[in-house]
């Protein structure tokens, strides 16, 4: 019985051991007999197969010439398959990729001007030298070819090969003929010439192959209502690169951008705003401006209901656009009004706005609504709310009492993290409105078992030292502090309680001379700290050489405290208006920290070595993440510092 | 411009992984699924995610990833647009689009990848063109002329890249109908003590067109810029509506909805084939539709909104053991219509055990205690015009050794009411020219639903 287990068990294993060994020798192996099977259906398998495993990052280029066999088909499906294997694996096999290159020709002289575009597509995106001798035949007959589709390809692979080598492009006049596309009687074949040349130019700073003038700019403002979206965004944002030759001029062309604030594509929209804005500096007729302004208004507040990713692409540019533009939406405060079930990303952007737009007359319903997002679940959230709260009433002297009457409520809600934010917002409204709120204190302290973060703990300690005079038992108060203050590991709190038992000394000497010299001893005899220990020594000295001197110190007038917007930097904010709805505007940090020009590359290692560190681990651009926090202007994450050093941050 | 379009399913496995420029490399899809697929962090904290030079945009759906990539400046608005577009795609070609539906068609949807962008720069996007010449077996549309004869192809790429790449000119219809849906959502936040904070209608118009040849359709709406410059004219010319069965009606009178007042509409946006320049100019909605269903315009109102529902909520916290809620709905529309599916969601606090639920009115269907929503649940199948309903429930709390005060997030509320426009808006006609001078018929449906219908407790 055992003994035929046994020999079952090792059958098994004998069994096993094929497997693996047929295994082992490869999928790839097996493939490439299939790629070379002779049943058609068979082969199509093998490549769908091939291009799947492609997806999943298996190394497939060993069947380079296995799939290259397959090419010279009638079946559009597979020659697309095969295609797109020779995109990925051309760079890799440049000789091999030459086997290809007749097939691609004969493609391109193809009666088919689908299978004609694919090819002059395909080719262009092979990206191997070696490939564009071949590659300019083809390429000069489809930018001549009858057929728009095939036109508009052709055109963007001008683009193509002038990236990967300009000089064939200029010698084979192919940049001229892009510019004679301009003209073409096909909208989509005039915006793919839009997009090529404006890329041309960017490839190639400083030589401008192509510049917008007052004879071009009418042209396309014409094409643009023929475009498809896509292509009325490209023309779009070449316009901005124009600047207007006068005011007549930047008038007419300001009205004739109007219309497409309608469109429903919301990049179209925030394009059309950006422009308005930038030509609106050469309009001075303020009939038109405010026509601008109002137009411009409803189109942005309809982004917020898109999708989400949208109306937060539209809450930063907002942002962006009301430090330009202040008084642009203050009518408009309750479309910011947070939905309890937006993404958080848009509420903190909504939180921003409404801070900002916020005027003296609708303090009120804002601090209601602060009141509410001040209870709900994200932490992050209800103290960015909280913290708006004291901005409100610092900012504002007719709210500040409803600001502090909110305030309190949420303090008695009596939750940890609330009471901590609650507490320090409330010492910057005290010090903005020194007395002004002293019965609010006694309140606060019966709190004072919830504060336990240092920041609140500091900030608590200091309005007990300053309003000393209105808490009956602030000697239990402090000492008490005082009992926790040598395993207290932070020094603010330290030195905060040093203050204020001098304060509360000050002003009532009686009460207080106990726990003042009991103090002052403990910080100079046993804090590890040196500064608080200086202070403490301060203080002792001041107090007993002249009281007088040691009360104006202590007890002197605070300078005003102001907290005004988190405003960007007047050129950071130029440069953001003029790329309304790009990525640096979504990030609020300059293109140049993020983008990298071509001609900055030149001691920077090109596609080959980028890649091979791309390869053996990116993990090692942690240091340079940076998600685009809401901090205004926080230069989080991306290597701040290394401004006009773009090479540092390709840190992978 | 775009460098990489990935789809991910969930875990972060790449399904369709699809390079358009030379400048990132097919690894960079696992940064993106190291860094925020698999970040540690709970929420994502934004859509865009830019590690050193590359920029990652992405959205969810279903169960997948959709980002894109880019090494530049590019416009996140477009890019987004892009995926939206992408998924639309996804979502017409297959009918769902999630995983199985990607793994089943990936060769389908490199095909389409392969069209819908080149170099990077989005171009035609419109699913009737697309579906003429990306196909496959497994998705072939009826009409498809994939390889069909040379001359087909001719006309494909005239239809892909011409001034109304939209449509077709071949199309021919026995009968000839136009289907125009008016679907409006209602959006309030109403605060505890009852004030409207906000509330606004987000409209769609929605139109499933039928007709042949090349029509020039014009489209009229009771907009109060255009009635009072035609200076408040006789309305919608009066011509009986014949009845007409189910819930449509023809196109003529002014029907059950709506006082024939106009409708100050805040903003709207149109449809590609919609001239914008004519609309600038005159405010006419003139344009040559595509066949079948699209989105005509959308539009936004926030000024005297018919809030379909009114709602009276008491919630009060008897010590920390138990909530008693007593929650009012009226309905503020003709005794004629109803609403439908309607939920109202009632939330308790994390804490709740056990909810003793009472609904009082006629039909007033039932409530049911749903503790992994934290909430109660109120179904209404059918709620008549003018009818008041009432809810009150006692829901008792376990004690908590660490008491947390409870963050009362607002009721909400679910619900289509049919015939009913929150905005008052009124379709007042639609006119068909065609080079042929056919007879059409069209037809009108109006919706209202709720958006984000919340009332705070």
């Amino acid at each position: 019985m055992n003994a035929t287990i046994q020999t079952n068990f090792a059958r098994l294993q004998i069994m096993k051991s094929k497997v693996l060994a047929a295994l082992r020798k490869g999928e790839n192996y097996e493939l490439k007999t299939e790629l070379n099977s002779e049943y058609k259906e068979r082969r199509k398998e093998a490549v769908r197969r091939v291009i799947a495993n492609m997806t999943v990052g298996k190394d497939v280029s060993g069947l380079f010439t296995d799939v290259l066999k397959n090419m010279h088909t009638d079946d559009l499906e597979i020659k697309k398959l095969i295609y797109l294997y020779l995109i990925n694996y051309a760079k890799t096999q440049p000789d091999l990729v030459i086997l290809a290159i007749n097939t691609f020709v004969k493609d391109a002289e193809d009666t088919n001007p689908l299978i004609r575009a694919l090819a002059i597509r395909t080719m262009g995106c092979l990206h191997v030298v070696e490939v564009l001798d071949h590659l300019c035949d083809p390429l000069r007959k489809c930018l001549k070819d009858p057929n728009p589709y095939v036109r508009k390809t052709a055109v963007m692979c001008v683009a193509k090969v002038y990236d990967l080598n300009p000089a064939v492009a200029d010698e084979n006049g192919f940049v001229g003929a892009v510019r004679e596309a301009l003209s073409d009687a096909n909208p989509m074949v005039v915006s793919n010439a839009v997009s090529a040349l404006t890329e041309i130019n960017e490839m190639t700073p400083g030589r401008d192959v192509w510049r917008l003038d007052s004879s071009t700019v009418p042209v396309l403002l014409t094409a643009i209502n023929e475009c498809i979206e896509w292509g009325q965004i490209a023309i779009l944002e070449a316009l901005a690169s124009y600047t207007p030759q006068g005011e007549k001029e930047a008038e007419s062309i300001c009205e004739r951008l109007l219309p497409r604030l309608q469109h429903a594509n919301g990049s179209v929209v925030l394009t059309t705003v950006r422009l308005l804005i930038q030509y609106e500096k050469f309009v001075r007729r303020a009939d038109l401006l405010t026509q601008f302004a109002k137009k411009m208004v409803p189109p942005l507040i309809t982004l917020l209901s898109s999708e989400p990713e949208i109306q937060y692409v539209a809450l930063r540019n907002i942002n962006i656009i009301l430090q330009h533009h202040p008084k642009l939406l203050s009518k408009e405060i309750r479309v910011f009004f947070c939905k309890y079930n937006d993404p958080i990303y848009v509420k903190y952007e909504k939180l921003d706005v409404l801070v900002r737009i916020c005027s003296e007359r609708n303090t009120d319903p804002l601090l209601n609504e602060l009141k509410e997002y001040a209870r709900e679940v994200d932490v992050d959230f209800v103290r960015r709310a909280i913290q708006a709260i004291g901005r409100l009433a610092i900012r504002y002297e007719s709210a500040a009492d409803k600001a502090v009457k909110v305030l309190v409520e949420l303090l008695q809600l009596k939750v940890n993290s609330v009471v901590q934010d609650v507490v320090i917002v409330l010492r910057d409204v005290f010090r903005r409105y020194p007395q002004t709120f002293a019965d609010v204190v006694p309140t606060l302290c019966e709190h004072i078992d919830y504060v336990n973060e240092p920041d609140a703990k500091a900030a608590l300690i200091w309005i007990l030292g300053e309003y000393s005079e209105h808490i009956s038992n602030i000697g239990n108060l402090l000492s008490v502090c005082l009992e926790g203050f040598l395993e207290e590991e932070d020094e603010d709190v330290q030195l905060a309680l040093v203050s204020s038992v001098v304060k509360f000394f000050l002003k009532s000497p009686q009460q207080g001379q106990a726990l003042v010299l009991k103090t002052l001893k403990t910080a100079t005899e046993k804090c590890a700290n040196p500064d608080v220990r200086d202070r403490a020594y301060i203080y002792w000295r001041l107090l007993s050489a002249n009281p007088n001197a040691a009360r104006a110190v202590a007890l002197a007038e605070k300078p005003p405290v102001e907290i005004e917007n988190a405003n960007l930097p007047p050129s950071l904010l130029e440069e953001l208006i003029s790329e309304l709805g790009n990525v640096s505007s979504v990030l609020q940090q300059p293109a140049k920290l993020f983008v990298y020009k071509k001609a900055d590359k030149a001691g920077v290692p090109r596609d080959s070595d980028l890649g091979a560190r791309y390869g053996d681990g990116f993990d090692g651009a942690d240091g340079g993440a940076a998600t685009s926090t809401s901090d205004n202007g926080a230069m989080g994450g991306i290597g701040a510092g290394n401004e006009g050093e773009p090479e540092l941050l390709i840190s992978f | 411009m775009l460098s990489a379009v990935f789809i991910y399913n969930q875990k972060g496995e790449v399904l369709i992984s699809r390079l358009y420029r030379h400048d990132v490399k097919r690894s960079v899809a696992d940064v993106f699924r190291v860094h925020v697929i698999s970040s540690p962090a709970a929420v994502v904290r934004s859509p865009v995610t830019t590690l050193g030079s590359t920029s990652f945009h992405h959205i969810r759906y279903d169960n997948l990833w959709l980002c894109a990539v880019t090494k530049n400046n590019a416009s996140a608005a477009m890019v987004f647009e892009f995926l939206y577009r992408l998924l639309g795609l996804g979502v017409s070609y297959f009918g769902r689009f999630d995983e199985e539906a990607v793994k089943n068609n990936f060769v389908l949807i490199y095909e389409l990848l392969d069209e819908v962008l080149d170099f990077g720069y989005p171009q035609n996007m419109e699913v009737d063109t697309l579906k003429l010449y990306v196909t496959t077996e497994s998705v072939r549309s009826s009409r498809s002329v994939a390889a069909d004869a040379a001359a087909a192809p001719q006309s494909i790429t005239m239809q892909a890249t011409g001034a109304t790449t939209w449509r077709r000119n071949d199309i021919a219809y026995k009968k000839n109908e136009a289907f125009v849906d008016v679907i409006e959502s209602v959006n309030l936040i109403l605060s505890a003590k009852g004030t409207v904070l906000r509330a606004d209608v987000q409209g769609q118009i929605v139109m499933r067109s039928f007709l042949s040849g090349m029509p020039e359709c014009k489209f009229g709406l009771n907009d109060k810029l255009v009635l009072e410059r035609d200076g408040g004219g006789g309305g919608g010319g009066g011509a009986s509506a014949p009845a007409a069965g189910g819930m449509g009606r023809r196109l003529g009178g002014t029907g059950g909805v709506g006082d024939g007042e106009s409708v100050e509409i805040a903003d709207c946006q149109f449809h590609q084939c919609v001239r914008l320049g004519r609309f600038d100019t005159d405010r006419t909605i003139s344009f040559i539709p595509p066949d079948g269903e699209f989105e005509l315009m959308r539009y936004r109102t926030t000024e005297n909104v018919n809030l379909p529902f009114k709602v009276l909520p008491v919630v009060r916290e008897l010590g920390k053991t138990r909530i008693e809620y007593e929650v009012l709905i009226k309905s503020n529309f003709s005794a004629k219509l109803s609403a439908t599916n309607m939920a109202v969601a009632i939330p308790t606090p994390p804490n709740a055990t056990k909810c003793r639920i009472k609904v009082t009115g006629a039909g007033a269907g039932k409530a049911k205690y749903h503790p992994e929503d934290n909430a109660m649940v109120w179904r209404i199948a059918r709620f008549q015009g003018l009818q008041e309903l009432s809810l009150t429930a006692v829901v008792d709390l376990a004690p908590t050794t660490k008491p947390v005060p409870w963050s009362r997030p607002p009721i909400s509320l679910n619900f289509q009411v049919l015939m009913f426009t929150a905005s008052g808006l009124l379709v007042r006609f639609l006119k068909v020219f065609e080079k042929s001078n056919y007879q059409s018929v069209k037809w009108v449906r109006y919706m209202t639903k709720a958006g984000s219908y919340e009332i705070r407790i």
